[in-house]
């Protein structure tokens, strides 16, 4: 049924019609609303017999995922930012001892400075924990992947985080397909655990693996990620089947057939990006976008067929490795290892900066002009840079950084974009 | 696309009011996209809120930097915060104030617009006889349908029905209908102003 709503309220709905047995959740900004709305469902009885368990921490809530996953039990829980980063530990137990519980990460930056907005940098941190990651491009497409998330989960015997962006998808309200129970259920059987904690039968769950053995269970994982490298796209077939919508897989394509220029990102800001594309196809630049839902399993043969027709490739990403650069961008190099073509990293959406069609369209001139520098960042305030970068040479005690910027571009949040 | 940006102060029911706005449009069978400027989230502090309404999908997720309407919900914002930035040259603006726009001091800026679509609603006024408390978001949206014609007043009605139920929404229901026949009377005013 078409309904306009919230995307937190629609991926709540999205995980009811899934009929958890355990949620879990510590409150964060911008993940709130959905257990928020979790917490009314089964408090009404509308979700019985699933049980909501308050926690007092983040490391509690997926301590609490992976009990009751590992008594067989479906488990959902959400967090985002420095939420994640306190279950870290807990995080790496999940896929290590492969409970395949579902989370959603509503992206947000980490601090610090402190800041509660939008970018990557939550789930980024956990890319190599062993969890499946799936990035939602829009409100529909994150209310699908909970749905698939919990059939890909249980199959892989993985856990599994649906990434999507806080507040610019959170809490946006837009148009949403909401499926019924009945095909929901004809989509996802019950889980069937492949190993339980049962006091009739005792086992020991997360034994200790010395040297070993060490390689082999973590190759073991990897064969698991790999083996879902082509699942993941069955299974999103499989979805088209049952609801009509081209929602998960690898990858989507989009205008990428003769296109010289292909531009990669993850998540909502391929929407932006589409439309910036059309105007610039419409002067006749060849250009095309490639969007990527998995980004672990990192879908590498897929990526290069994509990519392998274009001149260059420009990265846009919301996540930026200190002293490196590009997160994604190096992915997709190891993707294109062996060709020759030019890459272009951009670091967009920091802290929640806005991405505007305006300065993507300057940003893409520049690459296809081949005068874009290596590594940009979107928009930048060199001015306020260079400032505090004199005021440190200077030797001084310069006090700390982050406030004296501020002081520079003004109080947080005065602008309207 | 038909973009709108709602000014307004925390607790005035803004990200509310934009979001109403878009199950309007949804109901009417458009396209519709509503998000807050995020971060601002305490009471009395500036708060902007969007709306975007189109025909097809609206995948566009960057603030609305040149909007086609204006809904400023708290008139000592327009000294405060450039409330007009960007604002197309066919624009809309409705504020929410019992003073002229000559009152509030943007009466020399309103003269680079068209007439016709500009106007004051006393919407705090209104939602108080109504609600009981001067939440102004309703009422505007009613002011707005009148001003703009692009909803209609029974979706504003459905989209309040949907957010809030019982007397809240009924009062509502009924702020968002007075300011709209209030709106529909200026209008009127201003027409036969215009032809004599």
């Amino acid at each position: 049924m078409l309904k306009q709503t919230e995307g937190s309220r629609a991926v709540a709905e999205a995980v009811a019609l899934s009929r958890p047995d355990v949620i879990c959740a510590y409150p964060i900004s911008p993940q709130t609303h959905i257990v928020e709305a979790l917490g009314e469902l089964v408090k009404d009885g509308s979700l019985a017999p699933c049980e909501f368990v308050n926690v007092e921490s983040e490391f509690a809530a997926m301590s609490v995922a992976i009990g009751a996953s590992a008594a067989g039990a479906r488990a959902y829980t959400a967090t985002a930012s420095q939420g994640l980063l306190f279950m870290a530990e807990a995080v790496y137990n999940a896929s290590g001892l492969g409970l395949p519980i579902v989370m959603t990460v509503a992206n947000r930056a980490i601090g610090a400075p402190i800041n509660i907005w939008n970018d990557h940098s939550d789930s980024m941190s956990q890319r190599d924990c062993g969890w499946i990651q799936l990035f939602a491009e829009t409100n529909q497409e994150a209310l699908d992947l909970h749905i698939q998330a919990f059939k890909i989960a249980e199959e892989m015997s993985l856990p599994v985080m649906v990434c999507m962006d806080g507040f610019i998808l959170t809490h946006a309200y837009e148009r949403v397909d909401m499926p019924t129970q009945a095909q929901v259920d004809a989509f996802l059987p019950p889980y069937v655990p492949r190993q339980v904690l049962d006091p009739a039968e005792p086992v020991s769950i997360g034994a200790m693996v010395g040297p070993e053995a060490f390689t082999e269970v973590r190759y073991l994982a990897h064969a698991r990620q790999m083996r879902a490298l082509e699942r993941i796209p069955q299974i999103a077939a499989e979805f088209k089947a049952q609801f009509g919508r081209d929602s998960g897989g690898l990858l989507h394509c989009y205008r990428c057939e003769d296109a010289h220029t292909i531009v990669v990102a993850l998540g909502s800001v391929l929407g932006t990006i589409k439309d910036t594309v059309d105007a610039m196809r419409d002067e006749g630049e060849r250009i095309g976008v490639l969007g990527i839902t998995s980004f672990r399993p990192f879908p590498l043969a897929a990526v290069r067929e994509a990519l392998v027709h274009a001149e260059r490739v420009v990265v846009l990403e919301k996540s930026f490795s200190v002293g490196l650069g590009g997160i994604l961008a190096n992915d997709v190099r190891m993707a294109m290892s062996g060709t020759r073509r030019n890459g272009y990293t951009v670091i967009a959406g920091l802290g929640g900066r806005a991405i505007t069609q305006a300065s993507l369209q300057r940003i893409f001139t520049e690459a296809i002009a081949d005068t874009l520098e290596p590594l940009t960042f979107l928009d930048m305030d060199w001015k306020v840079v260079e400032r505090q970068l004199e005021r440190e040479r200077s030797g001084e005690r310069t006090g700390p950084a982050a406030e004296s910027m501020l002081r520079d571009v003004g109080t947080v949040a005065s602008r309207v974009s | 696309m038909f973009q709108i940006r709602i000014h307004g102060r925390g607790g005035q029911g803004v990200v509310t009011g934009a979001e109403m706005l878009s199950i309007a449009a949804f109901e009417q069978g458009r396209h519709a996209q509503a998000f807050p400027s995020f971060g601002s989230e305490r009471t009395g502090a500036p708060v902007v809120a969007f709306c975007r309404i189109a025909d097809r999908e609206i995948r566009l997720r960057e603030p609305v930097m040149a909007p086609d309407a204006l809904i400023i919900q708290d008139p000592t914002l327009l000294h405060q915060v450039d409330v007009f930035q960007g604002l197309q040259p066919e624009g809309y603006v409705l504020i929410n104030s019992t003073r002229s726009f000559d009152e509030l001091g943007v009466g020399e800026f309103a003269q680079r617009f068209r007439r016709e679509r500009l106007c004051n609603v006393p919407a705090s006024e209104i939602a108080q006889r109504h609600v009981g408390r001067p939440l102004p978001n309703a009422a505007l949206l009613g002011g707005f349908a009148a001003i703009s014609g692009l909803i209609t007043l029974d979706a504003v009605a459905h989209a309040i029905r949907d957010k809030f139920a019982g007397k809240v929404a009924e009062g509502n229901v009924a702020a968002a209908t007075e300011a709209f026949d209030y709106v529909t009377r200026e209008m009127e005013e201003l027409s036969h102003a215009q032809a004599d």
